[in-house]
């Protein structure tokens, strides 16, 4: 599986430039030129990848089409059918998630007096928060501090977030850092205790905290662990299919689906927490994505379904170097940091074509641009696409041993297909990363539909149109916090009516005054990856 | 062009799968939708651990379905779940010695140092060595040593003193960033500074900018060199 004979070619043309490389790095991208490729080159500017919706809160606003279909899909359940008189758990908070929003959302809310109950569609710690690699930010170093972080989050988000989300994310980050700690998560440090801290794109001060590049998984399975050790009941194997609501108008509660018996079951909660995560698992115009399995946008559609509204729900972040070689991890993750740690990107004469560490989605469109207009791409055996991250350089530049040290996990990845990314450079190419926008959220977690907090990558208006490296560890476990702790005050106060699903039978109301038939049935659940040469049998 | 198939067996079942797919791919070329046995497919959650054997062969080996390479003649059958013991704990409560790892975990000191877990483990960490750590207390060692665990269970389906390793490793992991690590001067500074609303004021001052001021602002910012 190591390189073709044409790659390896042109391996020796990077290797040719790499000394001169050390010394000179692609100047920035200036404002006026990084609008221009945006436009030209961006994924969110395709035409035909988007179209309008034509029902619900968002109508009119232009959405991929992949997940308008979602939206605009059919419910699972049959009203008439689903005796609501049988409920089968009750408690305080309900979380929907079992990832690092989820789980802080748990903990938080049980603190706070509530009976939790978290829920989740595959493994509790199935998500991406799990995958998580380059880090999470916090403006912690004397030469920093939140109104800098501020700054770069805005300018990150081209000015479109909403302030007072942003101004929640970096007055709490370095207090979530110290939570983290308390609970027992292992950054990397100097031995005197100082953090260390690296750049992300977009940053303009090093803080970019980090757990070797396990910075997600280590956090995950600290909050997991944490979790279990306070025994908030846990449901695994078991998503939200659809949303109940009660006499009043207030969300209380959920019909999960038992996704290995395909019984139903009825959660009556006072309060709900959707920490669903993205969508990138819809792979929005084809493209590969760096998701996990059950990234399937859920959260958007049951949230759609009870009235909440979305926000920049017309943009995905495409994160620059996902893998483009070899195939059988096409699209996975290389994280940032590799180029946080010195590595250049460069094409296939081994020149570069951009600054390293420009926002992502300025990163992305430059490559695209590179290997579509420039012609200047490496192509794969496949016909996939992609340019050369020099990782090679970081050893040079930061000392032998630094990418073993620093990227254990980016280096097992490689090897386990034969490439040594400490001798030679990996071929990457933009894959889906991020849902940039979701629900509608106030700074405590809460939306404008009464009971229902949402938290993390399903939430929108904390990056606006682009998101910064290492603010979505910072908003999950922010933003998990808050939804938890609001959702469990206002549990005390709650009194519920009586259950209802009316407001199914009115989404079924408004799709057929739009004159739509929908044949899709959503939340979609998991993707399907399956090949079948003749129709299936319903017995599966 | 067609490419080459090869026959694999999943949980003993034949199927003719194309050459260069992963485990897990294979799996859903063959049909299969998986509910268990899928979580990250980038190698980082341990949900697709997997235990094959190539026909002819007595030999057990392992792999990540989702980073695994099909064979020909593989034998193949997935371990999405394995009912490790995990004890219930008081983070707070705990004190990072030897004697507080083996009260929560006593069959730590039931290891017969065989090396089976290392040679099961898909993250080609030393399990072995760290559980030799951990009957000698050192959680720190344990620590750094686990630190690139998945959590896939595969060494403790594989270990006939039935330890929890991974359950080991994480608590030695939590104790050591709890109570082992240096702790950060800079970081108790900053929160003191922000408690005490240092930052308010620009913070305040930046809120109310219009795009226009706040743009030249960013535009103008300094930028820590790399």
């Amino acid at each position: 599986m190591s390189y073709t004979p044409e790659m390896r070619e042109s391996i020796r043309k990077v290797e040719a430039t790499r000394r001169r490389r050390l010394e000179e790095t692609h100047p920035r991208t200036l404002p006026k030129e990084q609008e221009e490729i945006l436009k030209r080159f961006h994924p969110d500017y395709v035409e035909g990848g988007m179209r309008e919706l034509l029902v619900g809160p968002n109508r009119g606003d232009r959405t991929p089409n992949e997940l308008a279909d979602l939206l605009e899909g059919r419910s699972h359940i049959d009203v008439a059918a689903f005796d609501l008189g049988q409920v089968d758990y009750e408690c305080d908070v309900l979380v929907i998630g079992g990832g690092g929003a989820g789980a802080s959302a748990a903990l938080l809310a049980q603190e706070n007096g509530a009976q939790v109950i978290l829920t989740t569609k595959l493994r509790f710690g199935d998500a991406n928060t799990m995958m998580a690699q380059g880090g999470i930010q916090a403006a912690d170093k004397p030469n920093d501090s939140p109104a800098i972080h501020y700054l770069d989050a805005m300018g990150g988000g081209h000015f479109t977030n909403v302030p007072k989300l942003v101004e929640a994310l970096v007055m709490d980050a370095p207090s979530v850092i110290q939570w983290l700690e308390d609970l027992g998560c292992m950054f990397d440090k100097e031995p005197d205790g100082t953090m260390r801290t690296i750049h992300g794109g977009g940053t303009s001060r090093k803080r970019m905290h980090f757990a070797r590049d396990y910075s997600g998984a280590e956090i995950m399975r600290t909050l997991r662990d944490e979790v279990r050790n306070r025994q908030i009941s846990i449901l695994e194997f078991a998503p939200v299919v659809e949303l109940v609501m009660d006499s009043r108008g207030q969300v209380a509660g959920a019909i999960l689906l038992n996704l290995e018996t395909g019984d139903y079951s009825l959660v009556k909660a006072k309060t709900v927490i959707m920490a669903t995560g993205g969508g990138a698992r819809l792979h929005y115009q084809g493209f590969p994505t760096t998701n996990h399995y059950g990234a399937t946008a859920d959260g958007l559609v049951l949230a759609y379904r009870v009235g909440a509204k979305l926000v920049f729900i017309d943009t995905m972040q495409y994160h620059p170097t996902g893998a483009a070689y070899p195939e059988q991890i096409l699209g996975q993750l290389v994280t940032e940091k590799v180029r946080g740690l010195g590595a250049q990107l460069v094409n296939v004469e081994g020149e570069q074509f951009v600054y390293p560490l420009e926002t992502r989605d300025v990163e992305s469109a430059a490559i695209i641009r590179e290997c579509v207009e420039q012609k200047k791409g490496v192509v794969t055996t496949t016909g996939q696409q992609g340019v050369w991250l020099d990782s090679p350089m970081i050893d040079i530049l930061k000392g032998p041993g630094t990418i073993q040290t620093n990227l254990p996990a980016m280096v097992r990845q490689f090897g386990r297909f034969g490439i040594d990314m400490t001798r030679e450079p990996v071929l990457v190419y933009p894959t889906l990363h991020y849902q940039n926008g979701g629900v509608a959220i106030k700074p405590d977690g809460s939306t404008d539909i009464p009971n229902l907090y949402v938290a993390g990558e399903v939430a929108g208006g904390v990056h606006g149109r682009n998101r910064l490296m290492g603010n979505s560890l910072l908003e999950i476990t922010v933003y998990g916090r808050r939804a938890g702790k609001a959702a469990a005050l206002r549990a005390e106060e709650v009194e519920l009516g009586g259950l209802t699903l009316e407001h199914l039978r009115d989404w079924e109301r408004q799709l057929r005054e739009a004159n739509l038939e929908p044949q899709t049935v959503s939340p979609l659940l998991l993707p399907d990856y399956t090949r079948h040469t003749r129709p299936v049998s319903k017995v599966m | 062009m067609a490419e080459k198939l090869i026959p694999i067996y999943i949980t003993g079942k034949k199927y003719e799968v194309p050459s260069s797919l992963t485990i897990m791919k294979a799996m859903e070329w063959a049909g299969y939708k998986l509910i268990r046995g899928a979580g990250c497919r980038s190698g980082f959650c341990g949900a697709c651990a997997t235990v094959y054997r190539i026909k002819g062969n007595y030999r057990l080996r392992i792999g990540l379905a989702c980073q695994t390479v099909v064979e020909p003649e593989m034998y193949l059958a997935q371990i999405p779940f394995f009912p490790v013991e995990k004890a219930i704990y008081d983070i707070e409560e705990l004190k990072p010695t030897p004697e507080q790892l083996f009260q929560i975990y006593p069959e730590i000191l039931r290891c017969l140092s065989c090396g089976t877990c290392t040679k099961a483990c898909p993250q080609e960490i030393e399990v072995m060595d760290y559980m030799a750590d951990a009957m000698k207390g050192d959680i720190a060692s344990v620590a750094s040593k686990s630190f690139d665990c998945i959590m896939c269970g595969l060494c403790a389906a594989r270990c006939p003193a039935e330890e929890a390793q991974s359950n080991v490793a994480l608590l030695c992991r939590r104790l050591y960033g709890k109570y082992l690590a240096p702790k950060s001067q800079h970081l108790w500074e900053r929160i003191e500074e922000i408690e005490a609303g240092n930052f308010d004021e620009e913070l305040a001052q930046l809120k109310s900018m219009g795009e226009e001021e706040l743009r030249q602002r960013y535009e103008e910012r300094d930028i820590e060199p790399a």
